[in-house]
């Protein structure tokens, strides 16, 4: 079957604007790629990224500029028309059904097997076999979406697009969920398929950014900072036009582990929600007055342990000793009573109640303590108080604390969260992905509240994917891997190379 | 309403066997009301949607289903063809209806539940409304009488059970190897499943999410007014405020604990009926069991099975209840 | 988005949406053939033309807002009780048994005995789906609504039978109604010639409990925190399904009051059609009002013009009263979607981008407010 769709030999927009209530997403944007490129769009976030590549499909209209494909002005009104020009996009978050098989999936794009009253699948497992052997991506097509990996399912996606004639490639941080082995697959899978098409990949990884992309695009609060060629500049170049500055991020120099040990994981075995192991017989301990950074690729069972500290899920089996007592199975309320601190993963759900107030939020763990309420009323004037003190210690921007949490930036709202656990004197804190989605700015502010924290003898559990931000504030880093911790390293030992081999899976890493 | 099928049954004489198997083949045309609205209401809820005015639009349905005989023969039902159009007539408005409810929670995205609980009352209180004014009084009307299929129905026992009905039961039968058909094998049911999984997905291959649901609301509008017209014209052959008696209701509960497939609701609509039947059992086997406990029965059993029936959405539509916003920022 | 701006776009909403209400039932009023100005006047006015008109409203306000507010704490805490019909049921037939097997205790025991006793019987009734969701993730749409016809059949049983009026044995008219009840339990009408009862004192004094329960109290915070959002309150410590429950029953505690209360005060007996759609009535009533008790207050007041005034319809312009449950739902509708608008910021910033180029204005860039 032949392509149904052109070749893009150029694509170039030209002063793309986009504004959201509140916030201009894309300012002014100019950009050019020809056959056989392979651009990488970099920036922090927030900066544009996203919904530039939302507009270059069609998901968005742009409010001023205009997109020329081959010279000729386009505008797409709906992604239909973005796919009639071949242009095809692999999001961050896989865009599959899941209780849908693998043909099902392709179908709902493969409008030519559309016949009426009859869904023709036969066609589209031709059509997925030709796909197959022209590009060498394999994938199973009666298999169900919830069944494959992460990694499997992306292998999906990009059979898909191309199934749909994609002549362009978009991909949005296509290696956020891989392991630095698959991630090397990748990039020379794309590097490939980048003899027959363009390529515009975004991601914020400036080693990736180096080994794959030809060019490279700098956003910054929407405007495009800088293009060029790839090769002219290195990894700190592109970070200083990323952010604007000189960013050196705090380290964590000063010795650790002296003052015993604060929570002892032992054996731990959890359930994720689909029933298998997600924990299985984990095992680690952190002082007090230490932070240990848990490395791992999303999904190996870093949201169970969490949860499963916290008192947010069942532990089948193993102890949780905290301070000597094992909290296993507690409630999440007579944890918190323990004295365990929680900066969640997901700051708008689970950190906040965003249609409360700031200073309703900061009481959301002490509404029954003797400093917020008596006899179950709710004292106005202390709460007040302690609100705006905190708003001016933890420097959160807002016009008052009556506004509702939720109308906060990411930034200010991960500062409510943080405020109110700090403010608390935890003995410990489990922090999960603390700066993920935040500007340097807020990232900077949260990791010397965390150093602080350590030096007053508190104990940190930092789960995070930014290698980066591990090794610089760990004294320990742990590797974790199908639910079970891989091996703990001194932080000064936690090379890139060998933690990338660790979240793989292989235990034995001294040869490599 | 329950009293009336129950003289006839009894009317139809006699005790043991060809008792029980009166009480049965009167027993599958009550699961009709319920079969027709569940499947509709299937369509509904795969697509994201879930459509608690059900029952107002069935009492619609009822309504203008005798209506047209009704208003045709002036004042006198008129059996026949005329009740072949208010069967039409109630799955146009019944559409319609689907439409009107699209706009409030798919176009303006209001919560699902509450919505449904105002279109119940608008639907209810007009049928009601109507009635009054224009008719007026409960009489029963000749409606859709009994169709026995040449030849089958003479066999013994299967012959009385399943082929001596109104053409509608065999229809709604029907209903059930279509609707499978419909939902799994055609390209409308299969982004219909995905609008109400992965709307998202939909979305960015290029599916009009917002588009596909108001046709599944339309859809399972039309059929919830089909299936009141078919109690008033073909069941109770009259209209009253009572007629739904929270059939809608439980065709909403009968989708989720029959995990939106079509033949797990026919069975589910079955067992209702049974639940019925045996109320008409118990009462015509003459045991002294106080009537109000036995009207009962449904819906105790709705809720037991609700609190039974394992939760699980993973292979239903995940996405239910949650209105589609393309431009929310995740 | 100016502030000024912000007002504006808010009041025109709501009177488009007040006039949307108005327009969807003119449809239905002009299928009648009826006259609809006439209706919608008579309606809205006529009850108010004398003393017994208003009264007649207020004592409609009484059970409206009792179950508005009990359907309040409930919505607030993430659950949606459809089922106060069948909790008001049961709180009345808890009542008339307290009242038909204590007769001679005196009024100032008996009264709030009796009321008690229909709270139990309408958190019992509450009980039950608070306690499915929370424990059996079973939707509370649906079994309370369930429940509200179990509770029916329950209730006509009761009334046919053990409770049934000795002097309907008689008689034979078979009604089914309880006994006079005693005096005792009457709630005095304090107005002469009217019906209007104490009960609305009652009714204004829950209006304060559930105002200072639910914002100045922390266990009010830990229900509205569970109910914002579950995930968050269930993170911070809050046992939100114990809350659920506890929310459930105090729904179906206030809707038994109701019911309480309309026997005390309205019937002095067990009858068929007290709760008469209250229980629905009072959802409409919860979302008009806000879903506060400052809110509820009028709201309750509106419904019981609606729904006495919809009474007259039938006499003096042709409409039938089931009409009022017309309203009631095109109401409920037009709220959910008016809400919905109202909350949606990208329409608010699109509307005013038109009407600046529509006026060319010159846009002052003041801060945007959050």
């Amino acid at each position: 079957m032949e392509q149904m769709t052109k070749a893009i030999n150029t694509l170039r927009i030209e002063h793309i604007t986009k504004r959201f209530p509140g916030v201009l997403a894309c300012d002014d944007i100019s950009l050019e790629i020809e056959k056989g490129e392979i651009l990488a769009l970099v920036g922090e976030n927030g900066a544009g990224k996203t919904t530039l590549m939302n507009i270059l499909m069609g998901l968005y209209h742009p409010d001023e500029g205009t997109m020329y494909i081959n010279d000729k002005a386009v505008h797409f009104r709906s992604p239909n028309d973005a796919f009639a020009y071949g242009i095809g996009m692999v999001h961050q978050q896989y865009m599959l059904v899941p209780n849908m098989t693998v043909v099902e999936n392709i179908a709902l794009g493969y409008k030519q097997a559309w016949k009426g009253w009859k869904l023709d699948l036969q066609m589209v497992r031709k059509r997925i076999e030709e796909v197959a052997q022209q590009y060498g991506l394999v994938v199973d097509p009666s298999a169900y979406i919830w069944q494959l990996s992460v990694g499997e399912q992306q292998r999906v996606e990009l059979v898909k697009t191309l199934c749909l004639g994609a002549q362009f490639l978009i991909l949005d941080e296509p290696t956020s969920a891989l392991t630095p082995q698959e991630t090397d697959e990748l990039i020379s899978l794309l590097k490939n398929l980048s003899k027959n098409l363009s390529i515009i990949f975004i991601s914020h990884k400036l080693q990736e950014v180096k080994d794959l992309s030809s060019k490279v695009a700098i956003l910054r609060h929407g405007k495009v900072v800088f293009k060029g060629n790839t090769i002219d500049h290195s990894s700190s170049d592109i970070a200083a036009l990323m952010t604007g500055h000189e960013v050196v991020l705090p380290h964590n120099d000063a010795p650790a582990c002296t003052l015993g040990p604060m929570l002892q994981l032992r054996n731990l075995k959890v359930r994720s929600d689909r029933g298998f192991f997600a924990l299985d017989d984990l095992s680690l301990y952190i002082c007090k007055g230490e932070i240990v950074g848990l490395a791992g690729v999303s999904g190996n069972g870093q949201k169970e342990l969490a949860e499963a500290i916290n008192g947010l899920r069942k532990v089948e089996s193993g102890t949780i000793l905290f301070d000597g007592r094992d909290i296993a199975n507690f409630n999440p309320a007579q944890v918190i009573a323990a004295g365990m601190g929680y900066i969640p993963e997901e700051r708008n759900t689970e950190g906040i109640v965003p249609s409360f107030s700031m200073k309703e939020n900061f009481i959301l763990k002490d509404t029954e303590s003797k400093q917020f309420s008596s006899h179950t009323f709710l004292k106005k004037k202390v709460i007040n108080e302690t609100a705006e003190k905190l708003r001016s210690e933890f420097d959160i921007r807002s016009p008052n604390t009556d506004v509702a949490a939720g109308a906060l930036s990411g930034g200010n709202i991960q500062k409510v969260i943080l405020a109110r656990e700090i403010s608390r004197n935890p003995k410990f804190l489990v922090a999960v992905y603390p700066t993920r989605g935040l500007d340097m700015g807020a990232a900077e502010f949260i990791h010397k509240e965390l150093l602080k924290l350590r030096n007053d003898g508190v104990g940190i559990l930092l789960i995070s994917e930014e290698l980066e931000e591990i090794t610089n504030l760990s004294d320990q880093v742990a590797v974790i891997f199908k639910g079970k911790i891989q091996k703990v390293l001194p932080s000064s030992e936690a090379s890139r190379r060998r933690l990338g081999i660790l979240m793989a899976g292989v235990k034995d890493d001294e040869e490599f | 309403m329950e009293y009336i099928i129950c003289k006839e049954a009894d009317s139809q004489g006699g005790r043991g066997m060809n008792f029980v198997m009166n009480i049965l083949s009167l027993g599958i045309p009550f699961s009709v009301a319920l079969l027709i609205a569940s499947l509709g209401e299937m369509f509904n809820q795969r697509a994201g949607i879930f459509n608690l005015g059900c029952e107002g639009l069935m009492a619609m349905g009822a309504f203008l289903g005798m209506l047209v005989p009704y208003s045709i023969g002036q004042g006198h039902y008129v059996p026949g063809i005329y009740n072949y159009l208010g069967l039409i007539l109630a799955s146009g408005v019944g559409a319609l209806l689907g439409l009107f409810f699209g706009l409030v929670v798919v176009t303006f995205r209001a919560p699902q539940g509450i919505a449904g609980i105002g279109l119940q009352m608008f639907g209810v209180g007009t049928a009601g409304t109507l009635f009054r004014h224009f008719v007026g009084g409960t009489q029963s009307i000749p409606g859709i009488s009994v169709a026995p299929i040449p030849g089958l129905s003479r066999i013994p026992v299967l012959g009385t059970l399943f082929f001596n009905h109104n053409p509608m039961v065999y229809v709604a039968f029907i209903m059930v190897p279509l609707a499978y058909y419909v939902l799994f094998k055609t390209p409308w049911g299969l982004r219909v499943r995905a609008v109400g999984t992965q709307p998202r997905a939909a979305d960015s291959i290029g599916i009009q999410v917002n588009k596909v649901r108001f046709q599944a609301l339309a859809l399972g509008g039309a059929m919830a007014g089909l299936a009141g017209a078919y109690l008033s014209l073909c069941q109770a052959k009259m209209f009253s405020d009572e007629i739904i008696a929270g059939r809608g209701f439980i065709a909403v509960a009968l989708v989720y604990f029959g995990h939106w497939h079509p033949v797990k609701i026919m069975g589910g609509a079955l067992l209702f009926t049974l639940a019925q039947a045996l109320q008409l059992a118990i009462q015509g086997l003459g045991i002294d069991f106080p009537y109000e406990f036995l009207v009962m029965l449904p819906y105790l059993l709705v809720i037991i099975v609700l609190a039974l029936s394992k939760k699980s959405l993973l292979m239903g539509p995940t996405a239910l209840g949650k209105p589609f916003n393309r431009e929310m920022r995740t | 988005m100016t502030k000024s701006f912000k007002t504006r776009y808010r009041i025109v909403i709501i009177i488009l949406a007040v006039l949307t209400a108005m327009l969807l039932g003119a449809i239905i009023l002009l299928a009648l053939g009826a006259d609809v100005i006439k209706t919608y006047l008579v309606i809205l006015t006529e009850p108010l033309k004398n003393k017994i008109g208003v009264t007649e409203v207020l004592l409609r306000m009484v059970p409206l807002t009792i179950i508005a507010l009990g359907i309040t704490v409930a919505y607030r805490s993430g659950i949606i009780n459809i089922g106060a019909e069948g909790q008001m049921a049961m709180g009345i037939l808890t009542t008339t048994a307290v009242a038909l097997g204590f007769p001679n205790l005196p009024s100032a025991v008996l009264i709030p005995f009796a009321i008690l006793a229909g709270a139990v019987g309408g958190a019992a009734w509450g009980f039950i789906p608070g306690f499915l969701k929370a424990k059996l993730e079973v939707s509370e749409l649906l079994s309370t609504v369930m429940l509200n016809y179990i509770a029916a059949q329950l209730y006509t049983f009761f009334l046919r039978g053990p409770m049934l009026d000795p002097a309907e044995l008689v008689t034979g008219s078979g009604t089914p109604q309880s006994m006079r009840l005693t005096r005792n339990i009457d709630l005095t009408r304090f107005i002469k010639g009217t019906r209007i009862h104490t009960g609305i004192f009652i009714a204004l004094g829950l209006a304060l409990v559930i105002f200072l329960l639910l914002w100045k109290t922390s266990f009010g915070y830990k229900m509205r925190a569970a109910g914002a959002s579950e995930r968050a309150a269930r993170y911070g410590g809050i046992n939100v399904p114990k809350y659920l429950i506890i929310a459930m029953m105090i729904s179906g505690a206030f809707a038994g009051i109701a019911g309480s209360v309309e026997i005390a005060g309205v019937h002095r007996r067990a009858i068929e059609g007290v709760t008469s759609g209250y229980g629905f009535s009072g959802i409409v009533v919860a979302l008009f009002g806000g879903l506060h008790p400052a809110g509820i207050l009028p709201a309750a007041f509106f419904f019981g013009l609606l729904i006495y005034g919809a009474d007259m319809t039938q006499r003096l312009v042709g409409v039938p009263a089931n009409m009022v449950q017309v309203l009631q739902g095109i109401i409920i509708l037009v709220i959910v979607a008016t809400k919905m608008i109202l909350a949606n910021p990208y329409l608010m910033q699109r509307a005013e981008a038109k009407w600046n180029t529509l006026f060319a204005k010159k846009q002052t860039h003041k801060e945007v407010e959050a």
